[in-house]
């Protein structure tokens, strides 16, 4: 079976979440891989969500909000400007691709625009694969015997 | 009478939390009065086979310091567990992974190629590396397994209560025990399951008299390369300060010496990853809307997953770096 990337997208309420909308509505066809998550701006996004949406399987995390400038908020999306280089470097730093983190501006009438961008990451994401993590959950090693091992002649350098 | 029981262990521990408990001064004869200790690696010669010939529940208060990283700890961990009526993770290692957590930044292979082969003061041509099982002619000689990944006291074992610092501050463990002598003593409840003992829920820069005003920052820079204003907010100043990030409780002892909390009393409860939510705090005192300058700001930054994580890297959402 094929790779079928999980991508999470936070998606503002006033510009991109329309923008999505309005693909929907006009029909345009895109892949079903982004899981849309609706948040009231793109300044809303914290590391903390990112890192969350790995932990519970997400291949990648695109987050779309208005153009800057449009803000419903007026500096929302300055926040996530400044959050996502930090964002971005943790990640990394973790041993994820950085790539799969995506921060892209869409506004409300940009609904072709949206569809662009969800098939190329999705196609992007799929050439990279899955992201699995491990140890995420602690989980017991097996009981070792301590006696089970016949003396052999082997030196021990200490 | 008999008296109630105490146990004292360090797993994965350097020792701090032991001397801390001993640092509280003549309040240690109250301990040795009110509780009979029962096991302490640190301070008494009691063995493992001592708590094994226990019976469950005897102990009455285990104070657990140091994280899970090898079978031993493991093994004590469950043992202790067993045994105890409270068990209680002491100090940030029990509680976070703190900084032998900082090995999930590696895992056994590349830490033992380093500590055994590679690093500049280490002579060791027959490239020596401890196994856990060596046959020898009387028969097998096992020390504990090392894990490639560190946890936390609690994600191996049921915990009880936690109490915070690397290690916690004597007044807060003074705080701590006598509450708990007089709660034994008149029969009182105890506090629920999963309290946070000797700290508080606000965070350290509540505790902190520097002035803050606006955080404006160009440049990051490390303790070293400036000398701070005593009086004004250390982010402010651009040095990295968890304070934002890190729970109440030690009285900001380090901000107010100068220096930058470090984020050893762990995250508040309505935090759920103590690094992400100081990487939203970094990221809220940039001052620049362009992305390259931006980019510049956050390069200025030479370790982030160690400063954001240094005390706190197993109890992450991600509880490791992928290697
Ligand atoms: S919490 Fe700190 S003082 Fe306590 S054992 Fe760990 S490193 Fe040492
Ligand atoms: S960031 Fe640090 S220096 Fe600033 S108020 Fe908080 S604890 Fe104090
Ligand atoms: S200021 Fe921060 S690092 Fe220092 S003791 Fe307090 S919590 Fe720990
Ligand atoms: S409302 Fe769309 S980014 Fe702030």
């Amino acid at each position: 079976m094929s790779f079928e990337p999980k991508i999470i997208g936070f998606l503002c309420n006033w510009c991109s979440y329309t923008g999505a909308d309005l693909a929907g509505t006009a029909r345009m066809k895109y892949p079903a891989n982004l899981r849309a998550i609706r948040v009231m701006c793109s300044g809303r996004i914290e590391a903390g969500f990112i890192l969350d949406a790995f932990r519970n399987g997400a291949d990648a995390v695109l987050i779309c909000g208005c153009h800057i400038g449009d803000c419903h908020y007026s500096e929302g999306n300055h926040k996530c400007l400044r959050r996502l280089p930090v964002i971005k470097k943790l990640v990394e730093q973790f041993g994820i691709d950085p790539e799969r983190v995506r921060l892209e501006w869409v506004s409300a009438s940009e609904g072709d625009r949206f569809r662009k961008i969800v098939t190329e990451y999705t196609e992007q994401i799929r050439k990279l694969g899955p992201l699995t993590l491990r140890d995420l959950d602690f989980e017991p090693p097996p009981e070792v015997e301590h006696d089970e091992v016949k003396p052999k002649e082997e030196v021990c350098h200490v | 009478m008999s008296k109630p029981k105490l146990a004292v262990y360090w797993a994965a521990s350097c020792g701090g939390c032991d001397i801390a408990i001993l640092d509280i001064e003549e309040k240690i004869l109250d301990v040795a009065d009110f509780f009979d200790v029962v096991f302490w690696p640190c301070a008494f010669d009691f063995k493992y086979d001592d708590v094994r010939r226990m019976a469950d529940k005897e102990i009455t208060l285990t104070l657990f310091n140091g994280s899970i990283r090898n079978t031993e700890n493991y093994e004590i961990a469950k043992l202790l567990r067993e045994k105890s009526v409270v068990l209680c993770a002491f100090g940030s290692c029990a509680s976070e992974g703190c900084i032998p957590g900082l090995a999930n930044l590696h895992d056994r292979q590349s830490i033992f190629e380093y500590v055994y082969k590679d690093s500049p003061s280490v002579d060791n041509e027959q490239d020596v590396v401890p196994q856990s099982r060596t046959p020898v002619e009387e028969g097998v000689l096992t020390i504990p397994e090392m894990w490639d990944t560190v946890h936390t006291l609690g994600q191996v074992v049921d915990v009880d209560y936690m109490i915070p610092g690397c290690p916690p501050q004597s007044d807060q463990i003074i705080a701590v025990v006598s509450t708990i002598i007089d709660i034994l003593k008149n029969g009182k409840e105890l506090p629920p399951k999963g309290s946070i003992l000797g700290a508080t829920d606000k965070s350290c820069c509540d505790e902190c008299s520097r002035k803050r005003d606006v955080k404006k920052i160009k440049k990051f820079v490390r303790p070293f390369e400036i000398i701070p204003d005593p009086d004004i907010c250390l982010m402010e100043q651009g040095i990295i300060c968890m304070g934002p990030a890190t729970r109440a409780g030690c009285g900001a002892k380090c901000v107010s010496a100068g220096v930058p909390c470090r984020g050893c009393y762990g995250k508040t409860s309505n935090v759920r990853d103590q690094g992400a939510k100081m990487a939203t705090a970094i990221a809220s005192v940039i001052d620049s809307i362009d992305p390259d300058e931006i980019q510049a700001i956050v390069d200025s930054i030479p370790d982030l997953i160690g400063t954001c994580y240094r005390f706190s890297l197993p109890d992450s959402m991600l509880r490791r770096v992928q290697v």
